[in-house]
Formats: structure tokens, C-alpha cells, sequence
């Protein structure tokens, strides 16, 4: 079947003429169709679109154009700005905005060839680990349809799992692509911060957003890394410096590799879960890589720290969505501040608002200093914790997430036992350290994740780990019943 | 009144840089372009769009920097400045809060009485403009024109150290005239390039703590400043004489009816909530990017007006005079370089007087005077040779002026060349002599008054071209009869 072909093996299947991009797209389509009404992972479809690029990609074929993406499709995270294409971000405010452009990593993977066959659901704004914050209605988890996919990239990471695209696209700020990743059993990789270009993506919380992807596995996500990441002009915290070939490392022996287990990540953890660690270790060690147990003692204040520092970048960044020159505005406005209070008001949800305002809050006069200046000192303390960290060794290695994927309306009215479930996560982002998830086994019959942190540009080095460690598991390879 | 109370102000001048694109997107900069034609995504504030800080301001914010010796900070940061408007598009402006570009320096101003002020800047930073709300034409609906929305400012704080409104006013000019200098803004007023807001208060005499200051926003003329700045204090004096208090607000100046009036108080003021822009990394500048800067520097006004006074001898307030503009002090220069150092006060004379009054009347910048320097220079020469008098000269300017012609064809023209012909100025002196035999009397019984009456009949019949000197002194020979 097309859907549970590597990105390798479809794009032998194109360049050797047996498949065409228009076959494939029509097959993913096809899935969509079936399959999305009950998942709801999409909120856009784009079916004409994909069929011309596609089209247009067996062209490019013709003339013997090559490269690994050429005629994929994929789906884009409905955070990234699509040029004629409704980009809404999750929100009632976006519903009616049509962008007028592309996102750099939607430019330059449109570059490649690449087919958007739709735009995934998200938390609004990406502000939720359950994708149950969305005004398009929350995602279900494929494994078990009453559990979330866990977000904000919950729509990009079912669809990854359902396999309704060969990849998919996702933004993490917090933890969003990786903690979705384990929950809906697919690879996640959230590369450094700057490695790869913001301009277009609808921006959360700035210091800590980085665009990365979902795919089957870490080989997949290392061809999508390879044509996303680079150093981009129009963003003045991307990164100028080389691109590795991510490929050509994959499979780099492991001996000698040092891995660090972080023991702030083991304490308290489910026995279950823990176990599924500890055989991932045992397979690194048969691969040859040394384990050593290292502490990062102010980890344990990332989720609060966390909790400051983005919804103060939020709080500015929402600041734009006023109803005057582009998305909701409300009816018949009396006045200057109706049309903000009410535009504002009735187009943001209530996470949203509830960030938007924990943000204003700390910036306020009198309590910046206790508030926002303290969570940036904390994040220097995080950040000098894992950089002593990586003198002693190569990657760090964890849980992705505390449980497994929880039911849909367990804690959404309960923010700050949703928002502890970002805990192991967060750390990743508040340094500025690119990161994995992968598929690393079951408990209750849901796909629990394997989390992998390197430092700064180690990119090349998680990709081989995780390729390495998927080479001797199948976890990567499950799919839940009925997407086969 | 004002002797028993002591004024205090502090100025923020707001100074449009004159990139030709905006601070932080590609948009052009220039004035006056259909609304909102200068506007692009980043200006628009779309969602996903990102700043990008254009290198040219800051190479331009150094550049003022150095000529007023400041410290050029190795790192800045951009902050956001946080509230609602319609024509602030993100929400926020993009400025520098807790480290700005340029740190503290001084400038040395002259007043009107000759004596020199050092005032002293507190910073100086780098900012965006916000857009323009457009109330006219428009029924029941305000439209919003973001071409001015992201266009680069540098505002330059002074320290509380003016004692009067005219005081301000000279700094404020000190600071136009560099800004021209440098080239770093066009100094246009009237289009807003360059305009300031103005901290005013007032304290007994002699005690040391500030009194509780208003101030004045968006004064856009010299005049506008004056004004403001003396209505303000007579207000903040007759309110405190009157029992009442200063209460620290923002005012807004009105021109036609010469008052200030309250827009908001400290209470109603905003909360800006600044935060690092994380959007854009630390300004790191090395020693290398400021001489570089450095080297650009043009001759700055004070040490134009030192070389001035010194290679020509010029007074203090001409050297000033003629250094004030860039273009101005060239002009001068091409002038005496033409003619020598020696007739350097004539020509002093000349540009700030003759020229400088036809420049305004007519409303015509220098770069694109009517009369050229090597025009001037060739007046002046028939003046030192004595082809023609100073008084003549004045008309021959105005010929040249509006037929654009040179000053000898002028001359030639009109036939107002000199008569120094010793027997021709004798001749006319007879004659007028014969003619007033009563005040020739007169003269001679004492009434030394009646010489100009002479000079003034030779020169009638002369039609003014009489050499004056040697009629001077021919006419006291005759008339002492002493020829």
C-alpha cells in the first residue's frame, strides 16, 4: 500500500516512472476522505491544488528533474501561512483569512517538489496540549477515537499516524510536536532554534517556536529537515550557518556515543512507562552507546518558567488580531474600543484569552521583575544546566510525556494539569536545544515516546540515534487498527 | 513674576532618519505617496511576518553618536512598546528601552547673547514611526494611511538642562542643523521629519528638587516650541500662585488658539508592558563598524565656525552664522577660495546679508541659487577694484538676481561703472558748487552738515557712480576752497 511506503521507496516508485505524483495524491486524497470525518485532523482540504502540483511535479519528473520530495505530498500545520490557501491558526479570528503569501518553509518546500494536500487542526494559536482548543473542534487519536492526539500539532501528528500524508509539518513551542508525536506512536523531530526560518509561521510565543516535522520515521524526517532547514534572510533569529547532509549520518555507528538519562525525568514516572525507557537503553547499550545517569537540577522549574515566558511573548504577539485590517471583526462596532474589546473578545477562545492575559500580567509595572525578569533567569539556569549537561555527554535521553494519550475532556477545564503535561518538553525550548520523539512501545494499548534532546545544531546526531534505534524496533512501524 | 520662579525643560527630539527604506521592512520611505501605497506585509503587520533591522539607521543613529561624542553602545536592544491604536498595526512599536544605541553626550549651543550652553543628552534611540489616522473626507469613518509606519526615528533625549524657552529653541536648532550636517535627516519640519516633544516645569528660585512636569507632544516648528514652552510656564506659575498644583499629564499644543491642553494623565496613561523584542537579536557593534562610521563624518558646525573664525577672521557670530547650514558655509567658502582670504568679511557680508535676504524672499534653496558663488565673486571683485560702490552693487545684485546675468554685463549695460576720473568728479563739483552759492556759504560759516548735502548733488548728477572716496575728499578740497 502507497501510505506505508517509506519516503525513499516513493520516490524509486516515481523516478523509476511506476508511480506517478497524481496516483499518489489521489490515494492520499482518497484516505482523506475516508478517514478524516471521524478524525477530524484536517480543517482544510485542498484537493484541486494538490492535483495540479502534482501534475506539475510528474512534469518536473519528465524533464528529468530529481530530489527526494519531488511529487510527496504532505500536509501543512494550519500555522503556517499559505499563500491563497485560508490559514487560520485554530481560531474563530483567522476563519476568514486568506493569506496573501507563503511561509518560508512552505516556500521552500513547495521548492521541492512537495504536494500540500490540506492544513491540519491545531490547538488555537497553538495554545493547548490536547488539540481540544481549536474552534474547528478537537482531533481524535486514531489509536482510540475518545483520546486526544495531544497537541498543538494534534492534527499534523494523527494525520501522520493515519497516514494520510507522507509527512506532515508541525510547530513546537512547548513541546508541540514532540509530546503529539508520542501520543498518536509517530517520529517528531523539533529541530534548534533558528535552524529553521519563523517568517510565516503564525508566531506564538517567539523565543521559543521552531517549525519541524512529523513522519514514519526518523529517515523520513531527515530528508523533510534536509529542504526546511537553513539560514532565511527575512528572519532575523534564523541561524547562518551550513546545513549537514542529514542522510548521508543516519547510519553512523552508536559506539562510544555517550547518552545521559535525565533523572528529573524519572522521578515519579509510572513503572510502565519507565520500563519502556529502560529497554530503549538496553537497545542503545547493545548498539554500543554508554548510559550515565546526569541531573539538570533546575529542570524541575521549566513548566513554570515556561508559563511566564510565553504567554508574556503571546500576549504581545496576539496584539495584531484587532479586527481592523484583516481577520473576525465584530458586527456594527459603536466605537474604537467596541471593535477591539468585542473583535478580540469574540474571536479568541478562552486558552487564548487566558494566556493573553497570565502575559499581560507579568509584563505589567510592578510585577515584570518578580515575574518575567525571574522566569528569564530561571531559563539562563535551565539552559547552563543542559549545557553542563552535554560536556558530559552526547544526547539526553527520556520520556516524552508523563502518560499516554488521555481522554478527550479529562482536563481541559483543569489549565494547570493540562499544562503539566508539557513537563518533559519544555525544557528543549526554553534552551533553544533541538529534540526528538519516537515510538518506543505501548501502555494500555497506546503508543508512549522515546524523547531524545542533543545540543545546540546536533541535528545530524539525533537523526542517526533515532535511525539507529527504529532500525533494530518496529514500534515506528504499528499502525493503529483500521489505517493500516 | 518669572524672577522668583526657575524654568526647567527637557526636550525629546524625534528626528525621521533618512534611510530610503523603512527600519524594519523594505517599504520605501519617501513623503507623500497615495496612502498606504508604502505599505507592505511587515508594515501591515500580517500574521507570520517578521522585522529586519535595517543596518543603514544604525550606521546613521552612530554617526550622531559620535558628533556629540557619546558612547556608541557594543549592544543594544529593541523593546516592544505595547498599547492599542488603529494606526499602530502590530499592537506594538518597535523601540529601545533599557539600552539604547547611543549613550549619554553633550552639545555646546549658542544663545542669543553670545554665550555658550552645554546641554547635555541623556540617549539617544532608535524607533518606528507609527502610521497617520485620516479624519478628513471621510463620513463617519477614520482611515488609516501606514506609509509613515516603520519609517526610522532616532529620538534624542536631552537632559532637563534648558532654563527658557528660547534656550530650548537654540538647542532644538543646535540639533537640526547637525542632523542636516550628518545627513542622516532632511531636517523637514513641515512634513514632520523632524519634531519634538517638550518636558516642561518650574521651581521657586534657588531650590534644588523639580517641580512636577507636563508635557508637550509633537511640536513641529521652532516657533511652535517657543510658544508652547512660555505658555506653559505662565500656566504651571499662575496655577501654583493660585494655590493649585502642576499634575504630571501630557498636553497638546494648539496653534491657533496658542494654548496647551490636557490629552491624558499620569493616571490614564498607558502601561506599555516593554519586553526584549524576541523577534530581533541584540545590536552588536564593533570598533571596526564605528571608525568606519567615524570616517564618514563631514566637518561638524562648531569646528566649521572655529576654522571659519580663525583662517578669516570673522566674528564669532558671522563665523556661527555661516556655519549653520552645511550648503551655506560652502558656499561662503567657494566665494573667498575664489577671491582670497582678505576679502573674506565682504563676502561674509554679502552671503549672509544681499544673498541670504534674496534666498528667502524667494524662497529658493542655495544648492540652486540664482546668483552662483563664482557670480558673487565676480560682484565682488568690481567692488574691491572699485569698478563700481557698495551702494550700486546692491543694485547690480538684483539685476543679477533676476535676469541671472553676470555682474559685468550688468555693469556694462546698465553704465553704472565708477567715474574715477579725477577730472570728471571736479568737473560735477564745480558745477554743483556754482549752482548753491547760499549753502556754500553756509558751509563755509561753519554748517559742517551740508557736506552730505554736496555728496548728495554730485551723486545726483552722477547718477551714484562717482567714486566715493575720491569724491569725499575732492569735494572737502573745493569746498574748503582750498582748489
Amino acid at each position: 500500500m502507497l501510505h506505508t511506503l517509506s519516503i525513499g521507496e516513493l520516490g524509486e516508485s516515481l523516478s523509476s516512472r511506476r508511480l506517478s505524483s497524481v496516483e499518489l495524491t489521489r490515494h492520499f486524497l482518497a484516505r482523506i476522505e475516508r478517514l478524516n470525518p471521524a478524525l477530524n485532523a484536517l480543517i482544510t482540504l485542498t484537493g484541486d491544488r494538490a492535483l495540479a502540483a502534482a501534475a506539475a511535479a510528474d512534469a518536473r519528473r519528465a524533464s528529468g528533474e530529481k530530489g527526494p520530495l519531488l511529487g510527496i505530498p504532505l500536509i501543512h500545520k494550519d500555522i503556517f501561512c499559505t499563500d491563497g490557501v485560508r490559514t487560520s491558526c485554530g481560531s474563530r479570528m483567522l476563519d476568514n483569512f486568506v493569506s496573501p503569501y507563503d511561509a518560508t518553509v512552505v516556500t521552500r518546500l513547495k521548492a521541492a517538489g512537495a504536494v500540500m494536500l490540506g492544513k491540519a487542526n491545531m490547538d488555537e494559536f497553538a495554545m493547548g496540549s490536547s488539540n481540544e482548543t481549536s474552534y474547528y473542534g478537537p482531533v481524535k487519536n486514531p489509536w482510540d477515537l475518545t483520546k486526544v492526539p495531544g497537541g498543538s500539532s494534534g492534527g499534523s501528528a494523527a494525520a501522520m499516524a493515519a497516514r494520510l500524508a507522507a509527512y506532515t509539518t508541525g510547530t513546537d513551542t512547548g513541546g508541540s510536536i514532540r509530546q503529539p508525536a508520542a501520543l498518536t506512536g509517530v517520529t517528531g523531530i523539533k529541530p534548534t532554534y533558528g535552524r529553521v526560518s519563523r517568517y510565516g509561521m503564525i508566531a506564538f510565543a517567539s523565543s521559543l517556536d521552531q517549525a519541524g516535522v512529523f513522519a514514519r520515521s526518523a529517515a523520513d524526517a531527515a530528508v523533510v529537515l534536509q529542504a526546511m532547514a537553513g539560514f532565511d534572510p527575512k528572519d532575523s533569529t534564523s541561524i547562518d550557518a551550513p546545513v549537514p547532509d542529514y542522510h548521508a549520518s543516519l547510519n553512523a555507528p552508536l559506539a562510544g556515543l555517550k547518552i545521559g538519562l535525565l533523572r528529573e525525568f524519572f522521578e515519579g514516572l509510572e513503572a510502565r512507562n519507565a520500563a519502556l525507557i529502560h529497554d530503549a537503553l538496553k537497545i542503545y547499550r547493545s548498539l554500543g552507546a554508554e548510559t550515565v545517569e546526569v541531573s539538570l537540577p533546575h529542570l524541575p522549574m521549566s513548566v513554570p518558567t515556561y508559563y511566564v515566558v510565553a504567554p508574556a511573548e503571546c500576549s504581545s504577539n496576539l496584539s495584531r488580531f484587532d479586527g481592523v485590517r484583516f481577520g473576525y471583526r465584530c458586527s456594527e462596532p459603536k466605537d474604537l474600543l467596541d471593535l477591539y474589546t468585542r473583535s478580540r473578545g469574540e474571536g479568541f477562545g478562552a486558552e487564548v484569552k487566558r494566556r493573553i492575559m497570565t502575559g499581560t500580567y507579568v509584563l505589567s509595572a510592578g510585577y515584570f521583575d518578580a515575574y518575567y525578569l525571574k522566569a528569564q533567569k530561571v531559563r539562563r539556569l535551565i539552559t547552563d544546566d543542559f549545557r553542563a549537561a552535554f560536556a558530559q555527554v552526547d544526547l539526553l535521553i527520556g520520556p516524552t510525556t508523563p502518560t499516554p494519550a488521555f481522554a478527550i475532556g479529562a482536563k481541559i477545564d483543569d489549565p494547570v494539569t493540562m499544562y503539566l503535561n508539557d513537563i518533559y518538553t519544555i525544557g528543549a525550548n526554553l534552551a533553544g536545544l533541538p529534540a526528538m520523539s519516537l515510538p518506543c512501545g505501548f501502555v494500555d494499548e497506546l503508543p508512549m515516546g522515546l524523547q531524545l534532546i542533543g545540543p545546540h545544531f546536533s541535528e545530524a546526531k539525533l537523526l542517526n540515534a533515532a535511525h539507529r534505534f527504529q532500525e533494530s524496533t518496529d514500534w515506528h512501524r504499528r499502525s493503529p487498527r483500521g489505517y493500516e | 513674576m518669572m524672577s522668583n520662579w526657575e524654568v526647567v525643560i527637557g526636550l525629546e527630539i524625534h528626528a525621521q532618519l533618512a534611510t530610503k527604506s523603512k527600519i524594519f521592512s523594505g517599504s520605501a520611505t519617501a513623503y507623500g505617496a497615495p496612502p498606504n501605497s508604502q505599505a507592505n506585509l511587515v508594515d501591515l503587520a500580517y500574521p507570520g511576518v517578521l522585522p529586519v533591522l535595517n543596518a543603514e539607521a544604525v550606521r546613521m543613529a552612530v554617526k550622531f553618536g559620535l558628533s556629540i561624542g557619546a558612547e556608541v553602545a557594543r549592544r543594544s536592544v529593541f523593546a516592544r512598546k505595547n498599547y492599542f491604536y488603529p494606526d499602530l498595526p502590530k499592537g506594538y512599536q518597535i523601540s529601545q528601552y533599557e539600552l539604547p544605541v547611543v549613550k549619554q553626550g553633550k552639545l555646546a549651543v549658542m544663545l542669543e547673547d553670545g554665550t555658550v550652553k552645554v546641554v547635555g543628552v541623556t540617549r539617544a534611540h532608535l524607533e518606528e514611526d507609527a502610521g497617520k489616522s485620516l479624519h478628513e473626507g471621510l463620513a463617519h469613518a477614520s482611515g488609516i494611511d501606514l506609509n509613515r509606519a516603520g519609517t526610522p526615528l532616532l529620538e534624542i533625549v536631552s537632559e532637563p538642562d534648558m532654563r527658557s524657552a528660547k534656550e530650548a529653541v537654540a538647542y532644538m536648532k543646535k540639533i537640526h542643523t547637525l542632523v542636516r550636517y550628518l545627513e542622516i535627516c532632511d531636517g523637514n519640519m513641515q512634513e514632520g521629519s523632524f519634531r519634538c516633544d517638550a518636558n516642561v516645569s518650574v521651581r521657586p528660585r534657588g531650590r534644588e528638587k523639580f517641580g512636577t512636569r507636563a508635557e508637550i507632544k509633537n511640536l513641529n516648528s521652532f516657533r511652535f516650541v517657543e510658544k508652547a514652552i512660555n505658555y506653559e510656564v505662565a500656566r504651571q506659575i499662575e496655577l501654583i500662585e493660585c494655590g493649585g498644583s502642576v499634575v504630571q499629564e501630557t498636553r497638546l499644543y494648539d496653534s491657533d488658539k496658542d494654548e496647551t491642553r490636557s490629552m491624558r494623565s499620569k493616571e490614564e496613561a498607558n502601561d506599555y508592558r516593554y519586553f526584549p523584542d524576541p523577534d530581533l537579536l541584540p545590536v552588536h557593534i564593533d570598533e571596526s563598524f564605528i571608525d568606519a562610521v567615524r570616517a564618514t563624518l563631514p566637518e561638524l558646525p562648531d569646528d566649521k565656525a572655529a576654522r571659519f573664525s580663525q583662517e578669516f577672521s570673522l566674528s564669532a557670530y558671522d563665523a556661527g552664522v555661516l556655519s549653520a547650514s552645511r550648503e551655506l558655509g560652502a558656499y561662503f567658502e567657494a566665494v573667498v577660495v575664489q577671491m582670497g582670504p582678505a576679502h573674506a568679511k565682504l563676502a561674509a557680508n554679502w552671503v549672509m546679508g544681499e544673498l541670504s535676504s534674496a534666498l528667502n524672499r524667494d524662497n529658493v534653496d542655495i544648492a540652486v541659487s540664482r546668483v552662483s558663488p563664482a557670480q558673487l565673486k565676480g560682484l565682488l571683485t568690481r567692488i574691491v577694484d572699485q569698478t563700481i560702490s557698495g551702494k550700486i552693487a546692491k543694485e547690480v545684485f538684483d539685476a543679477m538676481w533676476s535676469e541671472g546675468k553676470a555682474a559685468d554685463a550688468i555693469i556694462e549695460a546698465k553704465g553704472l561703472k565708477q567715474i574715477t576720473d579725477t577730472g570728471a568728479i571736479e568737473g560735477v563739483i564745480d558745477a554743483v558748487i556754482a549752482a548753491n552759492p547760499k549753502q556754500l556759504a553756509d558751509y563755509r560759516s561753519g554748517k559742517d552738515k551740508l557736506f552730505g548735502f554736496f555728496v548728495g548733488q554730485v551723486m545726483k548728477a552722477t547718477e551714484g557712480k562717482a567714486n566715493p572716496a575720491q569724491l569725499n575728499e575732492l569735494l572737502k578740497a573745493k569746498l574748503g576752497g582750498s582748489a
